[in-house]
């Protein structure tokens, strides 16, 4: 029996994995988050059988920019990178919205709506250059570009401020179809279905996760590894205007320093929606329903009559917690990177 | 019959970096229809010229003409675009996509890969499988398919049989033939002079950064070779080096004794005694369930069955810590695991000193100079390149992290495959240094996949097939082709045996 | 003409360190070139009192960084061991530190445990541990506030006295700290096996290195450099307040950065981190006398750190 054919059964074993089984092993995130939405969900309405069409509205208000976070930093890290400048981009383009639009028509207001977007992904831009060109790790690069954007946000707006015109307002804060499909959650939805949707399923996505997979490897498979890693922090800045401009939609005004939070928060929420920081594995739709996730936390305390204070802490310790299982579970199954002979491993 | 048509000329390519001069002059002349060899010691610049070649980096001087153009690349993707696409030994294949989906990337279609892995025997791929579950030859295969796929040009393969079992080579070797003779090319790296007799039309020798000579590889051509490579008159061959000291072999209980050991899939049930003072080799075709073997022994797994027995003392093994108290020190075959790239060769060789809490305190820097100087002398490390590891030469690395283990106290060597990928003159010097090892007390386990080898450095050989031990023999009688035929499973029969 | 860029290319990247004092005393001799006078034996003894609480953090920073993480709890660490030592001041001066000291204790072990054992990675480990220290204390100074923060008048000297009218306290314990970290990286054994787990971590199990205790024992040595860090700086500002150590994230990391130990691991040493401490605190003196509106100096700081970094990347590599 040569190696050869000692070798084939091995692979025909592999395939046989269910067709269910598969999907799973593929899109882990897209079957575990929505099973947890579906289960915070169920546990807020069993502590407040009220839960109407207007709470509905204010969790997706509430999450919607924390969301769009989500959305940027699970772009970059898909590509192998990181951006920890996400929510002063934010910040930006939220100032810039609150600035410009204030004594703006509703036509004005839109026509700058994209002017702004534009700006987020030159800021996306800048980002990616600095990061490729630089040659500075991505960790240090956006820690300190997100220093620089949140004094360009400063420099904009110095105090909160500002205004957009109603209609526009209405957008975000308002209803589409039903009281309970809010403004906010199919401008989320809209944002994910145009701007991620065709790069996935394009060469471009391809790309990215082969980039985050193993650079070395897409390297010599003659991919322009440098074009890729830019045009991923182009799209996180792209997200992140999006960000900004609903932040405007729900607040109704631009504030210079409440994008900070959601940096973090938002790379937590792509952690826990499945995306791996080592890049190459997750999607887009896991890190935005962790979002939602994690906006409904403190809303269920509320529920529970608990100090929405403890919020913060709640949230800080379910990542941590999530974190620390996962390692857990993943110890636990042995997982053996080392051997003798070198050749199993990465 | 080869064309004289010049495919790639490559004439006083010159690259250095910071202060290492990698290449000086180096020549390469590829023709249409030919499989060339590219020859050299570690830290000759083959890999260096290799990837001038294939655009990974630019030279600083000489010229580089395919079919008849001058060319300058600037990255892997222009020199794929001007026909010269490379397959290394660790596959360009990234792990977080399917097979069809790395195909696409490299813009290559899978029907062509298809046919060439039937060609190499393998039928069945699912090309929906995740690079990351298949097995490393199958990785190989297609990393070579897609690369044939591409219609190269000018295809440059490095080590291609390294850790690939037999049979898979020969596969390999008739794919390349049949290439050949379409009137393509083939640059072939390989440090097994068999191969390269029979498989290639030329060989370019590089040394010292400059080619030294071209030529033609008929059998009987390997001493020529190795002169050229060495820069000296080798008084005789390889083989020849059999100077077995007289030895006392330690003692009655063995150094390492291993009982009816299981592990993982792979390893069902193996007993051997190894005693100090002697060299056991193993011989085993990929996967025959070694790499558990070594694993267990060096307390990097936990064994699932069976008993490690050392100097007389059943051990239990949770940790390589656990190995190492026991006396029992790991030579990886895969350097790269070993080595702590950007630190220097005295904190590389130095390392085990401080693994246990009472030596995380103080260090007396003059007892650990004189240790690792002397062992880095024993083994006659090259230390004029850069301090940090990751600058020096294969081979180097290699007998830094045997030094490793000088400098500390060891009973039983295991050295899996420490000979892979390194060039001849510094196996040698190991081999040389194993069997001083053993004369001077040590046990040595040793697995090489180089079966014509293991007459050089052992007393005794087993060969493992399938999770057993099918064969033991002295190391005279453990030639080549009993060893092949031993490491599919057919055991020989007496004389005369098909 | 290139041979000699060269040969000073390759000094410059054996003495980093060097190259960087050099670049500080550029910084130094800009300042008083820009507003000349401004560079008196206050101004430096200023400059180090400033720069201590921001050394002693990048410390810590160094020690984890060296072995390939990176702890972004340093921060909430700082503020929290000043909250709590000023709010069990009453107990006395002893037992109030050692409170604060507590906070770093227990963070650094649970990052430890994290990192080490369950081989989280470091960078998300230490963001959620951050928001829960963070959120932590949000709720301990609404709920149990036993007494009114306060911060004693020790420490109160710590943050921001001096003596003989010169050398300032905190650089009495910035300086032991110095020492310690600097000999224990280079001639302890502890600190050989930091920079071998950072530089390849299966190289050392092989070797026999049990690398959850070298990472446990590293962070939980973080955590505690932190907390000591946040005593000093709420000495300074003589007011426990939740965002106080907020604005020192960036710059421990940035410190670090600028002074050669890389975010991977394996390469680096305190000492650069120091000049970067000190590099990073004379920066921030220049703005503020630069008169400059707070945006502008906000922009000018983070430019400047890139720039820094982005040379430093590209003459190490």
């Amino acid at each position: 029996m040569t190696a050869a054919e000692d070798i084939e059964p091995k692979l025909r074993v592999k395939s046989r994995l269910g067709g269910f089984r598969r999907f799973v092993q593929r899109h882990p995130s897209l079957v575990g988050m929505p099973a947890l939405v579906i289960v915070f969900l169920a546990v807020t309405l069993a502590i407040h059988p009220e839960y109407g069409s207007f709470d509905a509205q204010s969790l997706a208000m509430g999450a919607m920019p924390l969301a769009l976070a989500a959305a940027a930093q699970a772009v970059v890290l898909i590509s192998g990178g990181i951006d920890l400048s996400v929510g002063s981009m934010i910040a930006v383009s939220n100032v810039l919205a609150a600035s410009t639009m204030e004594n703006a028509t509703f036509g004005q207001s839109l026509v700058l709506a994209a002017a702004i977007l534009v700006a987020g992904a030159l800021q996306g831009a800048v980002n990616g250059l600095i990061v490729v060109f630089s040659r500075v790790p991505d960790v240090v690069v956006t820690l300190t570009t997100g220093f620089i954007w949140g004094g360009v946000a400063l420099l904009i707006l110095e105090k909160p401020g500002g205004g957009a015109p109603e209609e526009f307002l209405s957008l975000g804060a308002g209803t589409l179809f039903s009281p309970w499909l809010s403004g906010a959650l199919v401008l989320v939805a809209a944002a994910v279905a145009i701007i991620w949707i065709p790069v996935r399923t394009s060469r471009l996505g391809l790309l990215l996760y082969a980039v985050g997979s193993d650079r070395a490897a897409a390297f010599r498979s003659g991919v322009n590894v440098e074009l890729t890693r830019f045009l991923a922090y182009v799209l996180g800045g792209l997200f992140s205007a999006v960000g900004g401009i609903g932040l405007t939609m729900t607040t109704g005004i631009g504030s210079p320093l409440a994008g900070i939070y959601y940096t973090l928060s938002g790379l937590a929420a792509a952690v826990l929606g499945g995306v791996s920081l080592a890049g190459g594995r997750g999607g887009i739709v896991g890190p935005v329903l962790a979002a939602y996730v994690l906006t409904l936390i403190p809303t269920d305390l509320i529920f529970l009559n608990i100090d929405p204070n403890f919020g913060q802490v709640i949230q800080g310790t379910l990542i941590v917690l999530v974190v620390m299982g996962g390692g857990l579970v993943t110890l636990l199954q042995g997982r053996r990177r080392e051997s003798a002979s070198g050749l199993n491993n990465s | 019959m080869t064309s004289m048509g010049i495919l790639l000329a490559a004439t006083g390519v010159a690259k250095r970096f910071e202060s290492v001069i990698a290449l000086k002059a180096a020549s390469l002349e590829v023709r249409a229809g030919e499989v060339h060899a590219l020859m050299g010691a570690n830290g000759a610049g083959k890999s260096t010229l290799v990837k001038v070649l294939t655009g990974v980096f630019p030279a600083d001087g000489g010229e580089i003409v395919i079919e008849g153009q001058v060319r300058r690349f600037r990255s892997p993707a222009e020199a794929r675009q001007a026909g010269i696409v490379s397959v290394y030994q660790d596959p360009a294949l990234v792990p977080d996509l399917t097979v069809a989906q790395n195909l696409r990337l490299a813009r290559v279609g899978v029907e062509a890969v298809r046919e060439l892995l039937v060609d190499l025997g393998i039928a069945g791929l699912d090309f929906s499988i995740f690079v990351r579950d298949l097995p490393y030859p199958v990785l190989r295969l297609i990393d070579l398919s897609r690369a044939l796929a591409s219609n190269p040009t000018v295809l440059l393969i490095d080590e291609i049989t390294a850790a690939l079992p037999a049979d898979l080579s020969e596969r390999i070797f008739l794919i390349l033939r049949r290439w050949r003779d379409r009137g393509r090319s083939v640059i072939f790296i390989s440090h097994r002079m068999a191969e390269v007799s029979t498989l290639c039309d030329r060989a370019t020798i590089l040394r010292d950064g400059t080619t030294v000579g071209v030529t033609e590889t008929a059998r009987g051509s390997e001493e020529r070779i190795v002169n050229l490579m060495l820069g000296y008159e080798v008084a005789h061959a390889i083989a020849g080096s059999k100077a077995i000291a007289e030895r006392r072999l330690g003692g009655d209980v063995p150094a390492l004794e291993v009982r009816r050991l299981r592990c993982g899939h792979l390893l069902k049930d193996v007993s051997f005694a190894l005693r100090a003072g002697e060299v056991l080799g193993i011989a085993a075709l990929d996967g025959q369930g070694q790499e558990e073997l070594f694993d267990c022994v060096a307390g990097v797994r936990d064994r699932d069955g069976g008993e490690i027995v050392v100097r007389g003392r059943t051990q239990r093994f949770r940790h390589p810590a656990d190995a190492l108290r026991a006396g029992l020190v790991l030579v990886p075959a895969n350097r790269q695991q070993a080595i702590l790239p950007q630190r220097s060769i005295r904190e590389n060789v130095a390392l085990p000193a401080y693994r246990d809490l009472r030596h995380w305190g103080p260090i007396n820097m003059r007892a650990e100079r004189q240790r690792v100087e002397r062992a880095i002398r024993r083994l006659q490390v090259d230390t004029r390149a850069e301090s940090a590891l990751q600058r020096l030469s294969g081979g180097n690395q290699q007998k830094v992290i045997i030094a490793r283990w000088l400098a500390s106290e060891f009973r039983t060597l295991l050295c899996y495959d420490p000979t892979r990928g390194i060039d001849i003159g510094t196996k040698r010097q190991i081999y040389t240094l194993v069997r001083e090892l053993a004369a001077g007390g040590a046990a040595v386990l040793l697995f090489t996949s180089e079966l014509t080898e293991i007459a050089l450095a052992c007393d005794r050989v087993i060969v493992l097939f399938a999770g057993r031990i099918v064969h033991e023999m002295p190391a005279a009688d453990a030639d080549e082709a009993t060893l092949l035929r031993a490491s599919h499973g057919l055991v020989a029969q007496s004389e005369g045996a098909a | 003409m290139r041979a000699i860029g060269r040969s000073a290319l390759g000094v410059l990247r054996r003495h980093t360190t060097a190259a960087l004092v050099v670049l500080l005393l550029g910084f130094v001799g800009g300042i008083e070139i820009a507003v000349p006078g401004t560079v008196t034996p206050i101004w430096i003894s200023n400059i180090v009192l400033f720069a201590a609480p921001l050394g002693i953090l990048a410390a810590g920073q160094t020690l984890v960084m060296l072995s390939g993480g990176i702890d972004l709890s340093v921060a909430s660490i700082a503020t929290a061991s000043a909250y709590l030592m000023a709010t069990h001041s009453s107990l006395g001066g002893v037992p109030a530190v050692l409170w604060g000291l507590a906070a770093g204790l227990v963070v650094g072990l649970i990052n430890g445990v994290g990192v080490a054992i369950l081989q989280v990675q470091p960078l998300v480990m230490t963001l959620g541990t951050g928001l829960m220290t963070e959120g932590s204390l949000i709720v301990y100074s609404q709920k149990i506030l036993a007494t009114a923060p306060r911060v004693p008048s020790f420490i109160q000297a710590l943050g921001s006295g001096k003596v003989f009218g010169a050398i300032p306290i905190d650089l009495l314990l910035w300086a032991p700290i110095a020492v310690v970290v600097l000999i224990g990286l280079r001639s302890s054994g502890f600190g050989r096996l930091l920079y071998a787990v950072g530089d390849n971590r299966e190289a050392c199990k092989l070797s026999g290195v049990r690398v959850w205790q070298v990472l446990l024992a590293d962070y939980v040595l973080c955590g505690l450099l932190a907390a000591a860090a946040g005593l000093v700086i709420v000495g300074g500002t003589n007011n426990a307040d939740i965002s106080l150590a907020e604005v020192y994230l960036l710059p421990s990391v940035a410190a670090v950065i600028i002074g050669g130990t890389s975010i991977f691991g394996g390469r680096g040493g305190y000492a650069g981190s120091i000049v970067g401490a000190v590099i990073l605190t004379v920066l921030n003196s220049l703005l503020t006398l630069l008169d400059a509106p707070e945006p502008i100096r906000q922009i000018l700081y983070g430019a400047i750190i890139l720039i820094l970094a982005t040379a430093y990347t590209r003459l190490t590599d």
